[in-house]
C-alpha cells in the first residue's frame, strides 16, 4: 500500500474510526497503580496503553552527572517488545532515545528542580500497547505520575498530536492515519498558561495548516488537562474518605 | 567546578549583551554568520559537501549500498541518516556510542529529507522485495561553533544534489542520476531575553533555554519541526519563528542551491 492510496481517510466529514476532525480518542486515566513506585499512572488513549512510574527525588547516580544547583530529570520511554505488530527488539533505539529527550524537556519547565540539588527525579514510561501517539500518551501519564509522587510542579503538562490525513488537519491520529497520513505533529503544553513545552513535526504541512494544527492541539490539551486533574482529584478524594471512615470507627 | 562558573559568567554576559541589542560580531538578530559550501570534497562518496557557518564546520557524505528493502515497503529504497559528534569537534564531545544530541541531530535532518520527499525512493528500487539501494547520509561534525542542525541539513541536501548512483561499481546498468526533487532547509532559532535570534553560535546556544528548528521546502511548506531545550514557548513566538524560518530558508536556497529540475 502506498501513501494516501486505497484508504479513504475522510468520508462525509468523518474519519476512518468515525471521529470528527477535532475529536479525541477515549482517554482513561488511573492514578497510583503501582506499589513500589513513588508515583504512578496507567493511561489509555484509544488503543494505546501506557504506564508511567516516578521515583525520587533521590540521589543522582552517577555522581559526576549531578547538578549542584538543581535536580536532574531522567526520562526513559520504553516500548514493550509485544507492543507493536513486528516485535520490537528490547532496549533503547534511536527513536526512543529521541522521544525520551523531548519528553524530558517537556517537563523541565514545570518541575521545581531547584528544590533538590544533586538529586534525580526519575520518570519511567512503558508502552504496553501501541497505536500511534504513544509519546503523547506517555507524557500525559508521566505528568499524572509526577503529581502522584508529590513532586513539586508549577503545573501539569498535557500532550496530544495533530496531523494531516486525506488533505485535512485532524486531531489525535490513530495508527492507520499515522502510518499513511501526510503529517504528524505532537505537542506538549502547560495548558493553563498556554505555554508549549514540546513540539515536533514530520511529514509535510503548509504554514496555514501548521497554524491551524497548533490551535487544534492546544485546545485539545485543555481537555486533557481537565481529565488529568479529575483523575488526580478522584484518587485523593477516595484516599481522604477512607481515612475519615477509619477515624469514625 | 571552575568550568561551570565560567559557563554561568559567559551565559550572563551573552544575555546582557543581547538585551542591550548587541550580538557577537556585530551580527543582526536575524542574520546568519557567513556561509560557505564546498562540493564533492570526498572522492569515494557518491556525493558530499562541506558546509561552514561561521566557525561551525560540517562534512556530509552520501554513500549508496545494495540491500534488502523493509518488509512493509518492498518497492522503495531506504534512507539511513547518521551523525557523529566526534571528540575532535568540541571539548564537550566524547567518544563512544551516539548520545541523545547526535541522535536528535541525525533524526531532525532525516525528518526534513523524508518529509519533503526530496529523494524519489521508488527510483531506488532495483528488484521489488529483494534488492534496493540503501542510501546512507553521514554527518561528520568537524568543528562545533553552534547550530549544527542547519549546517548538517544544508550539507545533506547539497551532497544529495551532486550524488550519483554507483551502478557501475555494482555491475548494474541504468541511469546514474539521483532524482532530488526538493530542497528542504533547516533554520534554527533561539529565544534570549525575549529576542528571537537566528543561527545561534555555541555561546548563544548555551545561554538560551529553548530552541526551535524549522525545516521548510522550496514551496514554503514545512517538512519538519523540532523544539528542544528546557524552557517553554508561546504560540506567538512559535508562529513568528516559523515565519522567519521559511523566509531565511528562502534566502539560503536562492544563494546556494540548485533549483531541482
Amino acid at each position: 500500500m502506498k501513501k494516501g492510496e486505497e484508504i479513504e481517510f475522510i468520508k462525509d466529514g468523518k474519519r476512518v474510526d468515525g471521529r470528527t476532525f477535532d475529536e479525541l480518542r477515549n482517554i482513561k486515566i488511573e492514578v497510583g497503580v503501582l506499589e513500589r513506585a513513588d508515583g504512578s499512572c496507567y493511561l489509555e488513549l484509544g488503543d494505546n496503553k501506557v504506564i508511567a512510574a516516578v521515583y525520587g527525588p533521590r540521589e543522582m547516580h552517577p555522581r559526576h552527572a549531578q547538578d549542584a544547583k538543581m535536580a536532574v530529570i531522567k526520562f526513559r520511554y520504553n516500548m514493550a517488545p509485544f507492543s507493536v505488530d513486528d516485535r520490537k527488539r528490547p532496549g533503547p533505539d534511536r527513536r526512543s532515545v529521541e522521544i525520551s529527550k523531548v519528553s524530558r524537556e517537556a517537563f523541565e519547565p514545570v518541575i521545581m528542580r531547584e528544590y533538590y540539588p544533586k538529586a534525580a527525579i526519575e520518570v519511567y514510561v512503558e508502552i504496553l500497547q501501541s497505536d500511534a501517539g504513544t509519546r503523547t500518551a506517555g507524557i500525559n501519564a508521566a505528568s499524572v505520575a509526577l503529581a502522584d509522587a508529590g513532586i513539586p510542579m508549577k503545573d501539569l503538562v498535557s500532550s496530544i498530536a495533530v496531523g494531516k490525513v486525506g488533505g485535512e488537519v485532524v486531531l489525535d491520529l490513530n495508527a492507520v492515519e499515522d502510518n499513511y497520513g501526510e503529517a504528524d505533529m505532537p505537542i506538549a503544553m502547560i495548558a493553563r498558561k498556554n505555554m508549549i513545552t514540546a513540539l515536533q513535526m514530520d511529514g509535510r504541512l503548509t504554514k496555514d495548516e501548521f497554524g491551524r494544527g497548533l490551535k487544534l492541539a492546544m485546545n485539545a490539551c485543555h481537555q486533557i488537562y481537565e481529565l488529568q486533574r479529575t483523575a488526580l482529584i478522584e484518587r485523593y478524594n477516595k484516599r481522604e474518605s477512607v481515612k475519615f471512615e477509619e477515624r469514625e470507627a | 567546578m571552575g568550568l561551570e562558573i565560567m559557563d554561568d559568567v559567559r551565559k550572563d554576559s551573552v544575555r546582557n549583551r543581547i538585551s542591550e541589542g548587541y550580538r557577537e560580531g556585530d551580527r543582526e538578530f536575524r542574520e546568519y554568520r557567513e556561509i560557505s559550501i564546498e562540493r564533492d570534497v570526498a572522492m569515494k562518496a557518491e556525493g558530499s559537501a562541506r558546509v561552514k557557518i561561521g566557525n561551525t564546520d560540517v562534512l556530509v557524505g552520501v554513500k549508496l549500498d545494495l540491500g534488502e528493502p523493509f518488509s512493509d515497503s518492498p518497492a522503495v529504497g531506504v534512507i539511513i541518516t547518521n551523525a557523529e559528534l566526534v571528540p575532535l569537534a568540541s571539548p564537550e564531545f566524547e567518544s563512544g556510542p551516539p548520545n541523545e544530541n547526535s541522535i536528535q541531530l541525525a533524526r531532525v535532518v532525516d525528518r526534513g529529507i523524508r518529509g519533503s520527499e526530496t529523494v524519489d525512493l521508488e527510483k531506488l528500487c532495483i528488484v521489488e522485495g529483494e534488492k534496493v539501494w540503501i542510501m546512507f547520509i553521514d554527518i561528520h561534525v568537524l568543528d562545533n561553533g553552534g547550530n549544527l542542525v542547519d549546517a548538517a541539513a544544508l550539507g545533506a541536501i547539497t551532497a544529495l544534489q551532486n550524488a550519483r548512483v554507483p551502478n557501475e561499481r555494482y555491475g548494474l546498468t541504468g541511469d546514474d542520476t539521483l532524482s532530488v526533487r526538493d530542497t528542504p532547509l533547516a533554520v534554527t532559532m533561539v529565544e534570549i531575553e525575549g529576542n528571537i535570534l537566528v543561527d545561534p553560535d555555541c555561546n548563544e546556544e548555551n545561554a538560551a533555554t529553548s530552541r526551535l528548528t524549522v525545516i521548510s521546502n522550496a514551496d514554503g511548506s514545512l517538512s519538519g519541526l523540532q523544539k528542544s531545550g528546557s524552557d517553554s514557548m508561546t504560540e506567538e513566538t512559535i508562529l513568528e519563528m516559523v515565519e522567519i524560518g521559511i523566509e531565511k530558508a528562502g534566502e539560503i536556497r536562492e544563494k546556494f542551491l540548485k533549483t531541482p529540475s
